[in-house]
Order: C-alpha cells, then sequence, then structure tokens
C-alpha cells in the first residue's frame, strides 16, 4: 500500500482513460466538453508512457510523451478552430443540433 | 518512501476528482477550470515521478496555452449559459450502451494492470533515477540525435496546425480597406497623373 508501484500510476492512467471515454460517450450537449475529454484520455496516455518510461529505465517513452503532447496541441487548435467556424455559420454546437450529415 | 505515496495519493485523488468533474459538471467554464486543475496535478505527479522536463511542459505549455486556448473559446462563443445534462431531453438509448462500453474499457485495463507480471530485473533496475546527468540533459541528447527526424516532423506537424487554424478562421470582411501589390506595382503615370486646364476664375473640380 505505501509503495507505489508502476501498477498504481497505470491504474491511474486507466481511470482517467476511462473518464474521458465515458465523457465522449455521455454527453449530448457541448461539443467542447468532448474536446475536452479526448484531451483527459491524450494525459492518460501520456501517464502511461512515462510511468513505463520511469519504472523500466528507458528514456524513449517520454520521447513519444512529447510528440503526443505536440499532436494534441495541434488537434486541440484546429478542432477548437473548426468549432468557431461552424458556430459562426450554424449559431449553436449543439451536439444534438448537429445532424447535417444525417449520421 | 511514505512521502512519495503520500504525495501520489494526493494528487492522484485530485487528477480523478477533477476529470469526473470536467465532464459531469453543468457549465463549460467549470469543465475548463477543472481540466486546468487535473493538467497541473498529472504535471506535478510527473514531476513527482522524475520526468521534471515533460512536466514543466505540461504546466507551462498545457495550461499556459492549451486550457487558456479552450477557455477563449468557451468566452468568445457565448456558450457558457448552455448546460449541459445528460439525462434531459429526447428519450436516450445510447447512455446504456455508452456506460456498458465505457465499464467495459475499464475493467479491461485494470485486468491488464492486475494480472501482468513484470520481469524482474525489469522492474528493479532505474537505470534514468540514478544516472548523474539530469532529466532534460538526457532527453536532449536522445532527442536531438537519434530522434532529430521525428522532432522536425512534430515542428511540421505545429506549423501545419497554425497555418491550418488561420485558414479555418480566416474570413473575407467587406469594407476594410487593404493593401494591394498587384494595384501598386501595375500603376503608371499615364493613368496616375491628370493634367487639367485650368480656365481663369474657375476652380478646380476635385471629386471625392
Amino acid at each position: 500500500m505505501t509503495e507505489i508501484g508502476l501498477g498504481h500510476y497505470l491504474s491511474l492512467g486507466a481511470i482517467i482513460f476511462f473518464l474521458g471515454v465515458i465523457g465522449i460517450f455521455l454527453n449530448r450537449k457541448n461539443i467542447i466538453v468532448i474536446l475536452m475529454s479526448i484531451e483527459l484520455i491524450l494525459l492518460a496516455v501520456n501517464i502511461n508512457l512515462i510511468s513505463f518510461s520511469i519504472f523500466s529505465g528507458d528514456i524513449l517513452g517520454q520521447i513519444f510523451t512529447m510528440l503526443i503532447l505536440t499532436v494534441a496541441a495541434a488537434e486541440a487548435a484546429i478542432g477548437l478552430a473548426i468549432i468557431v467556424v461552424y458556430y459562426r455559420n450554424r449559431g449553436s454546437i449543439r451536439v444534438e443540433d448537429i445532424h447535417g450529415m444525417k449520421g | 518512501m511514505i512521502v512519495h505515496s503520500i504525495f501520489f495519493y494526493f494528487f492522484s485523488v485530485i487528477a480523478i476528482f477533477s476529470s469526473l468533474m470536467v465532464i459531469t459538471s453543468r457549465s463549460t467554464i467549470n469543465s475548463v477550470f477543472f481540466l486546468i486543475l487535473d493538467f497541473i496535478s498529472v504535471g506535478c505527479l510527473f514531476i513527482m515521478v522524475g520526468a521534471e522536463f515533460l512536466g514543466m511542459i505540461l504546466l507551462i505549455v498545457y495550461v499556459g496555452a492549451v486550457a487558456v486556448l479552450f477557455l477563449f473559446v468557451v468566452m468568445m462563443l457565448n456558450v457558457a449559459e448552455q448546460k449541459q445534462s445528460w439525462f434531459i431531453g429526447k428519450k436516450s438509448t445510447h447512455i446504456p450502451t455508452g456506460l456498458i462500453v465505457s465499464v467495459l474499457i475499464l475493467l479491461e485495463l485494470l485486468v491488464v494492470v492486475g494480472g501482468w507480471r513484470y520481469k524482474e530485473d525489469l522492474m528493479s533496475s532505474s537505470t534514468l533515477l540514478l544516472s548523474e546527468i539530469s532529466n532534460t540533459h538526457q532527453l536532449g541528447l536522445v532527442m536531438y540525435t537519434d530522434y532529430i527526424l521525428y522532432f522536425q516532423l512534430a515542428g511540421i506537424v505545429l506549423l501545419l496546425a497554425m497555418i491550418g487554424a488561420i485558414l479555418l478562421t480566416f474570413r473575407e470582411r467587406v469594407g476594410v480597406k487593404k493593401q494591394s501589390y498587384l494595384n501598386q506595382i501595375s500603376r503608371n503615370p499615364s493613368n496616375a497623373v491628370e493634367l487639367i486646364e485650368v480656365k481663369s476664375n474657375q476652380g478646380v473640380k476635385v471629386d471625392d
């Protein structure tokens, strides 16, 4: 209990990943919250990579984490730009109003 | 060691609580603030476990740039009063499905974590923590030599994201005077200068 090992960090990553997935599935109102759930999922992946990197003594996981951070920042910028354009065209970004493609 | 576990439980409880509040809080502004709290606590966990550079990157770049970008968009789009709620509205069939899928994913991940046996020397050797040079130095030694291609590709990804965001949100406004290089360099004296014969006791009508 007092010895913090790799399993503790992996469990934390699994719980945060689960919360991100449940946020994507259950959200019906706000598409910005879905983007934030994607950020949570990427954060859980980063926790996994960094804890493996530290506990196995290999620096490679931290390099992958840095690349994931870069891609996540780019994804957030593009996603928010798309949301701004959508709001300008339609006047609403509610998830249930977005059915233009009949999906 | 006991201090390490106390701090681990402290930060991880804050991280789990704030990520729960991100997906359940009523207003979007509160969600963004809890996302910032989540990033801060996970960044503190990274610093505590020994990845100082990435922890500081998470604190500075993520809290300072990405989360504030979210905050700007939420404030700009006037959706702050648009409450999010899960269970109102039409009868929804996706909530049980989503719950089942999410809980299954969590159980699978926990089974993998709990039932996996680590190799002995993998868990005992921590050359990263015992090495003489610092974490940032070590990261730079690998990233700028063996992984320089990936580093530059990450830069290109950021450049493309910047260009894409500018192109997506750019809009042509009417009534704004802009500089036109083509008009400037295609101007010549024959149509730019006009010679007018001025009669005496009459002025010159200057249009506009």
